[in-house]
């Protein structure tokens, strides 16, 4: 077979006409950081709920805590996009599954991504904040309760500033994921990085220019925010306490 | 460390840019292996689509079987298997290229663009781009459709075609694209897109297998010509003249006629709907003087 | 709720399902596994190997599969395969592969980045004594590690493995992209041509579920039954 290579497919504008190939490629950049980063909010605030109210010791929340869990953990992600996308609409009472059908899009897409991701990972923030919790010596919690603070003070201000210190290089790592994952959303029409070199490649035909360019720009997202966060890291690391979760290998990406 | 990472990577790539340069030769490939793939589609009714028992069916279908016996019969390989692989509008011409599948049998659109990467037999139907709707929406033309949502297949010259136009007419519409013709239609059945831009032949197809035909229209309003032709692989003559003999064999015979009624204007399966689309006077044009022309002027 | 649910479509196309569908996706996780552990392994070794080139290679090979998203990865081989193993084969046409070779090329290749980076884990948790030993009483680097460090290794991460080894069942779903008839690629398939996308979602989340809940609970009893106390 002949492929023509093309690399100025980049400079030729994209048929809607907003801009060239690669103007359309970083569009679809933006679109990725915007869902990654809504999702990845959304993450730290479930779980950092779940995952200290796992180490309450209460049975019953404990208990449904672990459900949530448990669900979110053991459904592929692309099936959670679908059932967030198609079937919750129509679950729902029929004026509000209509109101939400008739969300345009990119709006359509986007929300439904968001959810669907953020809860997604709030799932193994939740487990990391759970494990960092329990790495801490038990006598931190009793010397807050000891000098008077109530449960939710010792969380507050004694417990969950360290955790947050130990747990920042595999939050590193999640956030990645979350980067990564948001790649699913291109299934519900979320016109992010990937679904964009689709489409190019769809409309030239020139798959491996299409492609290659996607690839490398994961790959400097990629670097830039490992950068990042190791200045960050830097700035907030306790001596003494380098990360109790840095060599531990789980699995997962 | 990075930058090796990135050089490294280049490096891999450039190598695999070497890697690229085959020839197709259809004929070879085949005797060698034993196997032709037939490229075709799910949902492309009539032309190319699933029955209930899964089995790939359709008026292209039918005419590439004929190419295939022919296949088999110059290569005088009796036991030769015929292979099916689902493709899509996204990514039948990168698998047609790539070899997973020999020959593509579904609803493919001829025209210039796709003519620099793969080759057409002669023009076997002619259709055009229309949009579909709910019949209470309110919709009669594109221009109908600003500020609503459009949906279109991936991969397929409608949604190229109805981009552009938005874009040069200024019309504000917000299209999406599905992974299929299915998913498409499934959009405007539950109201997520006001309407789906495709060839009418298809529309057809989909709406009489819906759940209530009665609730859609076709538009009247054609955005453009489709003419549709089998594909093979770009730069491969003997096996084009070899498949081309044969299409336009059925045509000056006169044997794509029945086929032709077979699916048009008989009942089909799965649900024995009759399509009832008699040969258009652009059809009959071709079938006189078979073309593989990309150009829709011809077709008029 | 004013949808009216149809599960009888279930019914109908359960056989279809499991006997197409989630063949192709327990085949498809099963061989990935197995191939991906053993160049895993390997990956693993030339990390851990004092030639810097070995080194490098292995390291650049995971880094970048572990910064890319499966999605693309997927895409990248799908199109890719066919001329690189006309390539290799030497001879001038792209190599016909079907959709399922693909695929398993595609996630062993993927997956082995992150078995590698497990097997690295495992074999760096094994005392140095133990090495050590083996060249005391002998033996040469491949027979140390082949019978001594690597069953070892390999007994350490086996729960970490094996959740891979279910993460990576769920990622099989992704060959939705390519229109491969896996689990999930089925329901959807149904799901269209029946227009019952609810029931067949909701089933497919359903059998994912209990799989992989199973499978995670035996992991969880395992990983008690085999920890060894140091």
């Amino acid at each position: 077979m002949n492929y023509n290579w093309n690399w100025g497919i980049f400079f030729e504008l994209e048929p809607g006409a907003s801009g060239n190939y690669l103007q359309y490629l970083f569009g679809g950049l933006g679109w990725t950081m915007i869902t990654a980063l809504l999702a990845w909010s959304l993450a730290l605030l479930l779980g950092v709920l779940v995952g200290t109210l796992r180490t309450t010791g209460h049975k019953g929340v404990e208990r449904v805590c672990l459900a949530y869990t448990e669900l979110f953990r053991n459904v592929p992600l692309l099936v959670q996009m679908f059932l967030w996308y198609f079937v919750l609409p129509e679950l729902v009472p029929r004026d509000t599954g209509n109101a939400i059908k008739a969300m345009p899009p990119p709006w359509g897409s986007l929300v439904p991504s968001v959810l669907c991701l953020g809860t997604f990972m709030s799932v193994r923030v939740a487990e990391q904040v759970r494990s960092g919790i329990q790495s801490l010596p038990r006598g931190q919690q009793m010397a807050g309760l000891a000098i008077g603070l109530s449960r939710t003070q010792t969380y507050r201000y004694v417990l969950l500033p360290m955790v947050f210190r130990i747990i920042l290089p595999p939050l590193t790592s999640e956030f990645l994921n979350t980067i990564k994952n948001s790649s699913l959303a291109l299934t519900i029409g979320l016109m992010e990085l990937t679904a964009r070199t689709r489409a190019m490649q769809e409309f030239t035909f020139q798959v491996f220019e299409a492609f290659a360019s996607a690839t490398v720009i994961y790959l400097i997202v990629n670097l830039l925010v490992v950068l990042a966060m190791r200045q960050v890291e830097r700035k907030v690391r306790v001596p003494g306490f380098i990360g109790a979760q840095t060599h531990t290998v789980t699995a997962g990406h | 460390m990075n930058i090796k990472r990135v050089s490294v990577l280049a490096a891999g790539i450039a190598a695999l840019c070497m890697a690229i340069s085959a020839s197709a030769n259809t004929l070879d490939k085949v005797k060698q292996s034993g196997v032709f793939t037939i490229g075709h589609r799910d949902a492309s009714i009539p032309l190319s689509y699933y029955d209930d028992k899964q089995q790939p069916i359709g008026y292209s279908m039918d005419l590439c079987m004929k190419v295939a016996e022919a296949v088999k019969k110059e290569l005088n390989l009796p036991n030769m298997e015929i292979k099916y692989q689902l493709v899509t509008s996204a990514n039948r011409i990168p698998l047609l290229a790539n070899g997973t599948v020999d020959i593509e049998c579904g609803s493919t659109t001829n025209n210039a663009d796709r003519q620099k990467q793969v080759s057409y037999l002669p023009t076997t139907f002619v259709t055009a781009n229309r949009l579909v709707y709910k019949k209470n929406s309110g919709i009669k033309k594109l221009a109908d459709l600003k500020g609503k949502t459009l949906v279109s297949t991936a991969g397929s010259t409608n949604i190229k075609g109805v981009t552009e136009m938005n874009a040069s007419q200024n019309l504000g519409i917000s299209i999406v694209s599905a992974n299929g013709h299915a998913e498409s239609f499934l959009m405007v059945e539950t109201g997520r897109a006001a309407a789906f831009a495709m060839d009418d032949i298809l529309l057809a197809g989909l709406v009489a297998n819906s759940k209530a035909p009665g609730d859609y229209e076709i538009s009247g309003e054609a955005l453009s010509v489709e003419p549709y032709g089998i594909m093979v692989r770009k730069d491969d003559p003997k096996f084009k003249k070899l498949a081309d003999g044969v299409i336009s064999g059925l045509m000056t015979s006169g044997g794509i006629n029945s086929i032709y009624d077979k699916w048009f204007m008989k009942p089909i399966p799965p649900k024995g709907i009759t399509m009832n689309v008699p040969m258009s006077a652009n059809l009959k044009k071709v079938i006189a003087s078979p073309t593989d022309s990309p150009d829709p002027a011809v077709y008029k | 709720m004013g949808y009216d649910f149809d599960f009888d479509v279930i019914e109908r196309s359960w056989v279809y399902l499991f006997r197409e569908g989630m063949t192709f996706s327990v085949t498809l996780t099963l061989l990935a596994t197995g191939l991906g552990i053993v160049l895993g392994t390997l990956l693993a070794l030339m990390r851990l190997s004092s030639y810097r080139t070995f080194n490098m290679v292995a390291g650049t090979y995971v880094n970048t599969m572990r910064s890319l998203p499966l999605v693309l990865v997927i895409f990248w081989f799908f199109f890719l395969v066919p001329y690189i193993g006309g390539w290799l084969s030497g001879s001038n046409q792209p190599m016909k592969v079907g959709a399922f070779s693909s695929a398993l090329i595609t996630f062993t290749m993927f997956e082995a980045a992150f078995f590698c980076e497990i097997m690295r884990a495992g074999i760096q948790s094994i005392p140095k004594g133990q090495m050590g030993a083996g060249y005391a009483l002998g033996l040469n680097y491949r027979q140390t590690m082949s019978y001594i460090v690597l069953p070892q290794a390999f007994r350490n991460m086996l729960p970490v493995l094996l959740t891979q080894t279910i993460i990576l069942f769920q990622d099989t779903s992704l060959v939705y992209v390519i229109s491969s008839t896996d689990f999930l690629g089925a329901a959807s398939k149904v799901a269209n041509r029946d227009h019952r996308l609810v029931e067949m979602y909701t089933f497919a989340a359903l059998v994912y579920f209990v799989i992989c809940f199973t499978a995670s609970m035996y992991v969880r009893k395992l990983q008690a039954r085999i920890s060894i106390v140091r």
